[in-house]
């Protein structure tokens, strides 16, 4: 059982989980630097799947050199690049190497990336893909063929509690709930009223104890990231007095912290939530001061898994 | 014959509703919004990227489809039984039927057809809950 399964399953902790920047040329290299920095942070770390529509290192690559490198991914898969029967095999595929946790994605449209000319797949949706995980669990593939034994899975998947529909979020949820997902990463939100009613939506639901909601954070530098989320990602919005409050601070980049720290224990403080997780677009020294605001302390780092290359 | 009910379908459901022909047709518990109208062809609901106006993240001009088929299933006056399928999970689309009659398929029972694995795990969940 993985860390974060056991934790959500077994015990009342908050957990944390963060997004593994993206790997691409000298993956490897940057893929052990990124350790270094999150080692003992982090219940689980995600290995995405071309993220916003862009080409990298593969999610089953990254996920399985984040194992090596002494970490717990999350491997997300998305349904905009692949057929049903390529995330099988990818899924199987990551399971032979010991990858246990898995987030089910829509994803980003093509046209959120560089390629926007690519054919976009989305065979599958997201509902769908997390009963199509929930059926490998059980030992099969879609097909009915068995899969023996069963790969061992904790399945999640992901909400946007702040994009319309807002009052359908919540059976949308409870859809993914009925399709086998135990946790949530929420989208980016910046409306505290949005995450409030959701939360008290799937506590309302019965969900609570059942599935886990794991609102996201951003640690940003300033303004500038907030602007480029709120015009630039759709789904993203970010109310102009959020943004006004960094940008017309006598410090912006000490307001940004701020901000993210009173969004952050107002998730914690939410029904149902089990957790956060963190987007980190500040590379700096704000992470370990985050998590020690948070009351976090960083776990001992064991070498024992590290990759010896 | 198979041909000519498919042509009378699309001639129909084309303007009305922005038919794909798929051939397992879902408009009754959609809100009578057709969901491979969706840029995702997303047939359970909408995505994250829904734009705070309510449009589409593809195209933005657009309403989101899902957006519209939950406005109009709460609002429209449609059956009930319709209503309360909109939230249930459909399985995923069966492309050897696309281009072809959904009405047939309705008829013959075809459009019920599942993979085996999916089928098992609707009674598992069944079960579990």
């Amino acid at each position: 059982m993985s860390t974060l399964e056991y934790k959500l399953t077994q015990t009342t902790d908050m957990v944390f989980t963060a997004e593994f920047p993206t790997l691409d040329g000298n993956g490897m290299e940057k893929a052990k630097k990124n350790a270094e920095r999150m080692r003992g942070w982090f219940d689980g770390v995600n290995a995405t799947d071309n993220t916003a529509a862009h080409a990298h290192a593969s999610n089953v690559a990254s996920a399985i050199a984040m194992k090596q490198l002494g970490l717990e991914p999350i491997m997300q898969v998305v349904c905009r690049d692949k057929n049903r029967l390529a995330q099988q095999a990818d899924i199987v595929g990551a399971a032979m190497f010991g990858i246990e946790n898995f987030c089910a994605l829509t994803g980003d449209d093509v046209t959120a990336g560089d390629e926007s000319e690519a054919r976009r797949v989305f065979d599958l949706d997201g509902p769908q893909l997390i009963r199509l995980m929930s059926t490998l669990k059980r030992g099969e593939y879609m097909s009915g063929r068995k899969l023996e034994p069963a790969p061992h899975m904790f399945i999640g998947a992901v909400e946007n509690p702040a994009a319309p529909p807002l009052d359908y979020r919540v059976l949308r949820a409870a859809k993914k709930y009925a399709a086998g997902a135990k946790f949530l990463q929420l989208q980016i939100g910046y409306h505290q009223d949005r995450l409030e009613k959701f939360c008290a939506g799937i506590a309302g639901a019965g969900l609570a104890g059942k599935l886990a909601i794991i609102p996201t954070i951003v640690l940003v530098k300033g303004a500038r990231p907030l602007h480029f989320m709120h015009n630039s990602v759709p789904g993203i919005d970010v109310p102009a007095e959020q943004i006004a409050r960094v940008e017309k601070a006598a410090d912006p980049a000490e307001e940004a912290y701020l901000q993210t720290l009173e969004f952050a224990r107002h998730a914690l403080a939410q029904p149902a939530v089990r957790g956060l997780h963190l987007t980190d677009f500040r590379h700096d020294d704000t992470l370990e001061r985050l998590m020690n605001d948070l009351g976090r302390v960083r776990q001992h780092i064991s070498t024992d898994a590290q990759f010896t290359n | 014959m198979a041909e000519f009910i498919a042509t009378i379908e699309h001639v129909i459901k084309g303007p009305a509703w922005g038919c794909q022909m798929c051939g397992q047709c879902v408009l009754h518990s959609t809100g009578m919004t057709c969901p491979m109208n969706c840029p995702k062809t997303l047939r359970n609901g909408p995505c994250g990227g829904v734009r705070e106006n309510g449009n589409c993240e593809v195209k933005p001009e657009m309403k989101c489809v899902w957006n519209k088929a939950y406005e109009r299933t709460e609002d429209w006056p449609l059956p009930q039984s319709w209503k309360d399928e909109f939230n249930h999970l459909r399985p995923p689309v069966d492309n050897r039927l696309k281009g072809g009659s959904s009405w047939k398929n309705f008829l013959s029972k075809r459009d019920k057809w599942t993979p085996a694995g999916w089928g098992r795990t609707t009674e598992e969940q069944e079960g579990a809950h």
